[in-house]
């Protein structure tokens, strides 16, 4: 694997996380709990979906046979999105929708903070932009978690079966392969094995103040990264594609 | 489910330009901090301040409507209390 098909498949992982988080958000458009979380949601998942765009955009340049951002997110096949599974997960309920972007947004947190130092000019721009909009939706999701987790008794209930059922996705955010080995080495990503102790850390303050729990049992789910993904994506994607498939090439 | 609905707060916002903070409306959240968090995915997402205050809507005391007369009125008939008699120099603002 070269170089370049390493920063092309590094790329389109974190676009595509990105791009189905910030799909699964946009559902909550017009069904959030409250008029000022709908838009929260939305807002977040607008963010989302700008930083998918840099990372295709810039995806596009690297691989470098004529494909166009648009074409990476609306013309690939199930097995050639290299999302993790966490972020294709269904939204539930608000607390699940809400436990699902805590795990995410934590790993994010620490992740773009390493690629501000990129070698690479054009991450390490994206990253620096990035990372402002990553920490506010850290405090948004850490605060939520916090009041639901620590405030009724049916809130508590609900957010702690999504801890447990959520938690079997926090070691794929930490996978690793040859594409990571070569970028690590040539000083454009961060080996994100160094922030795994402080991952658990923060992700355990919060949830011990909001009084839930890992569970015991740490059977853990991945592949998303290799394309074999769980059943929801293949749902997602009809509709992300729809208009595209239907009338290729539209624009409006 | 409970019907508890949650405190109501007013949000006032400072607009870049360094004026004072503003009145921009109200909404509703759970306590302070998620109302400040409220008030800037409400009211901020076109870049309008830099700076938010929220206030529980309760905490306002208000003049009574019913007393606009004796409250207002009589400086109705002072106009010598308004600088209109000064000439405004050239390249003052905000006046």
């Amino acid at each position: 694997m070269t170089k370049q098909e390493a920063l092309f498949e590094f790329l389109l992982r974190k676009a595509d996380d990105s791009l189905i988080l910030g799909h699964r958000l946009s559902e909550w458009c017009g069904h959030g709990p409250i008029l000022e979380e709908d838009i929260a949601l939305t807002n977040i998942s607008l963010d989302l979906i700008g930083q998918a765009t840099e990372l295709y955009k810039y995806a596009a340049k690297v691989e470098d046979k004529g494909r166009t951002e648009d074409d990476l997110a609306f013309l690939r096949i199930e097995r050639e999105y290299k999302n993790v599974l966490l972020v294709e997960q269904t939204n539930g309920d608000f607390g699940k929708t809400i436990v699902r972007q805590f795990f995410f947004d934590h790993f994010e947190h620490l992740l773009y903070e390493g690629l501000m130092n990129s070698k690479d000019e054009q991450i390490s721009a994206i990253a620096t932009k990035t990372i402002k909009e990553i920490k506010y939706h850290l405090r948004h999701s850490s605060e939520w978690l916090i009041r639901l987790g620590d405030g009724t008794e049916e809130s508590h209930n609900r957010v702690q079966t999504s801890v447990t059922d959520l938690s079997r996705f926090i070691n794929e955010l930490f996978y690793q392969d040859e594409v990571d080995e070569i970028l690590i080495k040539e000083g454009i990503i961060p080996d994100v094995k160094e922030f795994r102790a402080e991952f658990d850390k923060n992700i355990g303050a919060i949830l011990e103040e909001a009084t839930l729990k890992l569970p015991e049992e740490k059977w853990q789910l991945s592949g998303g990264r290799k394309g074999v993904h769980s059943e929801h994506l293949g749902y997602l994607l009809a509709e992300l594609q729809y208009m595209q498939r239907t009338y290729p090439g539209m624009e409006w | 489910m409970s019907k508890k609905e949650w405190p109501l707060w007013e949000v006032f916002i400072r607009s870049k330009q360094g004026l004072s903070h503003k009145h921009v409306g109200s909404l509703r959240a759970s306590d302070a901090e998620m109302a400040v968090n409220n008030a800037r995915d409400v009211y901020t997402r076109r870049s309008e301040g830099i700076s938010i205050w929220v206030v529980e809507s309760a905490n306002i005391v208000a003049s009574d409507p019913s007393e606009a007369g004796p409250l207002f009125e009589p400086a109705n008939s002072k106009i010598y209390r308004h600088p209109t008699f000064y000439e405004v120099p050239e390249g003052i603002k905000h006046m």
